[in-house]
């Protein structure tokens, strides 16, 4: 059997004396959207960062596709050098919250920047592959766009189409739709869906709860920093025995949970 | 007070013009640089900048610019007066801008950089593309009153012996004893200077783009 896209082993963070994540252990199959769900606070954004190395785990591992990320293996938790760690993490594509698009930039400088610089492309190169990628989430007409001129969700669209010019296997979704107004969450979901389509693996931190349902195939539900469940919509959404995820799954009936089967 | 000796003050504000432009754009490499020392995470390099910042911030500049020029000749390097009062100029510049340029570093979102780390940036990278541009945008009003006051202070490398519009003056004054209107047309050009310094400062700072509107 071919290694895991990603794989969480006992992860555990502490922050001071509160305890984010308890050991926390799962894998995610290449090819495959998985769906972090669970209230705020449940730990899921700090699961996502740890397996970014945005945030160092306080115990546990990640590997990803096979290979250690942020320490090495073996005996001794040793940290990976700086230039490993980038090795390894340029697999990864992230999407935040808050998009973090670099505000001094037009979208096609932040989609082409780290092409040039990082990547040591040529202009005309780097920015004929940045303009495919802005294509592709249905913005080249806003090419040459400031963030400050760009509405929430062709922001995150840019910030979408960032990650995917550096090739990632991997894209990793922080709450991508949380500051999202809502007729702009559609248009960011469904760039979502197609990259879904085309065979991304993806982990993705959300409170859609009808995305999660309809795109991912595998539910990881979180509650007080432990991992309740990690299984198919049709187990999780069908038959939530488990008191706490019938109680969180309620609060989103107003949103859109009805539709599940 | 004459056309001609008017124009002698003009030609010697030239010199003015020149060694304050000169002097901030050293400054300002030189204000990134520490900068970019204070944010390594190295201690040495961290204490080095604080050093340097506080001396020059807390020396005045007429005590620094007659140091330079009396100290370098003792270890061997004798300068040109111009070469001397644009680096004593610069240094002290440097040491301001620095601590202006702290603020619009602080200022940067750490979102930002965590979206440079994910896209690859080794920390020096992002330092250039991201961190500099940013803070630079953000304290680019504090950038335009520094030149303001460096234009000023350049008044006082006269004592280095570089001939500068006040130098101009006080020899002008000196010889046709008319300083009244002498010295109020030095500082009528100053403020001439000064006041194009600030006009084009404000159109540089409506043309940034992107500067976040927070």
């Amino acid at each position: 059997m071919s290694d895991p896209a990603i794989k969480v082993s006992h992860v555990s963070k502490q922050f001071g004396d509160t305890q984010v994540l308890r050991d926390i252990s799962l894998e995610v199959a290449p090819g495959t959207v998985s769906c972090l769900i669970g209230p705020s606070g449940s730990g899921k954004s700090t699961l996502l960062r740890c397996m970014a190395f945005l945030e160092q785990a306080t115990s546990g591992n990640i590997h990803i596709e096979g290979e250690p990320l942020g320490f090495t293996d073996g005996p001794g938790r040793k940290r990976q050098s700086p230039a490993e760690l980038r090795r390894v993490r340029s697999k990864i594509g992230m999407v935040f919250q808050q998009f973090n698009l670099w505000p001094h930039m037009t979208a096609l400088g932040n989609v082409s920047l780290a092409l040039r610089r990082v990547r040591g492309m040529g202009r005309a190169e780097a920015e004929e592959r940045a303009m495919k990628q802005l294509d592709k989430v249905g913005l080249k007409e806003r090419a040459h766009h400031y963030p400050a001129q760009l509405s929430g969700g062709q922001q995150q669209r840019v910030a979408i189409a960032r990650a995917l010019a550096l090739d990632p296997t991997i894209m990793f979704f922080d709450e991508p739709t949380s500051a999202l107004d809502p007729e702009l969450t559609g248009e960011v979901l469904s760039v979502m869906r197609e990259l879904a389509a085309e065979g991304m693996t993806m982990v993705v931190v959300t409170h859609e709860i009808g995305f999660a349902a309809s795109v991912g195939n595998r539910i990881a539900f979180l509650d007080g920093g432990r991992l309740l469940f990690h299984d198919t919509p049709e187990v999780v959404f069908a038959a939530p025995r488990e008191p706490r995820l019938e109680q969180f799954l309620d609060t989103y009936l107003d949103r859109g949970a009805a539709m599940l089967k | 007070m004459t056309w001609k000796l008017f124009s002698l003050l003009l030609e010697a504000s030239l010199m003015t013009i020149f060694v304050s432009t000169v002097s901030i754009l050293l400054g300002l490499v030189m204000a990134i640089i520490l900068s970019g020392l204070r944010m390594s995470g190295n201690r040495v390099a961290y204490a080095g900048a604080g050093v340097f910042i506080s001396f020059f911030r807390g020396v005045p500049l007429l005590v620094q610019l007659l140091l330079i020029f009396n100290l370098l000749p003792v270890i061997g390097i004798t300068l040109p007066s111009l070469a001397t009062a644009i680096i004593g100029l610069s240094l002290c510049t440097a040491a301001y801008q620095a601590e202006n340029l702290r603020g619009g570093f602080e200022g940067v979102a750490p979102g930002l950089i965590e979206s440079a780390e994910m896209a690859g940036f080794t920390k020096v990278q992002s330092f250039i593309w991201i961190r500099t541009p940013i803070a630079l945008r953000v304290t680019f009003p504090a950038l335009v009153n520094e030149a303001i006051l460096i234009l000023k202070a350049s008044s006082l490398v006269s004592v280095v012996g570089l001939i500068e519009l006040t130098k101009m003056a006080q020899n002008l004054s000196a010889s046709t004893y008319q300083p009244l209107p002498i010295f109020a047309s030095a500082g009528l050009i100053y403020l001439a200077i000064n006041l194009v310094v600030a006009w084009i400062g404000r159109r540089a700072e409506n043309a940034l783009p992107g500067l976040p509107s927070r």
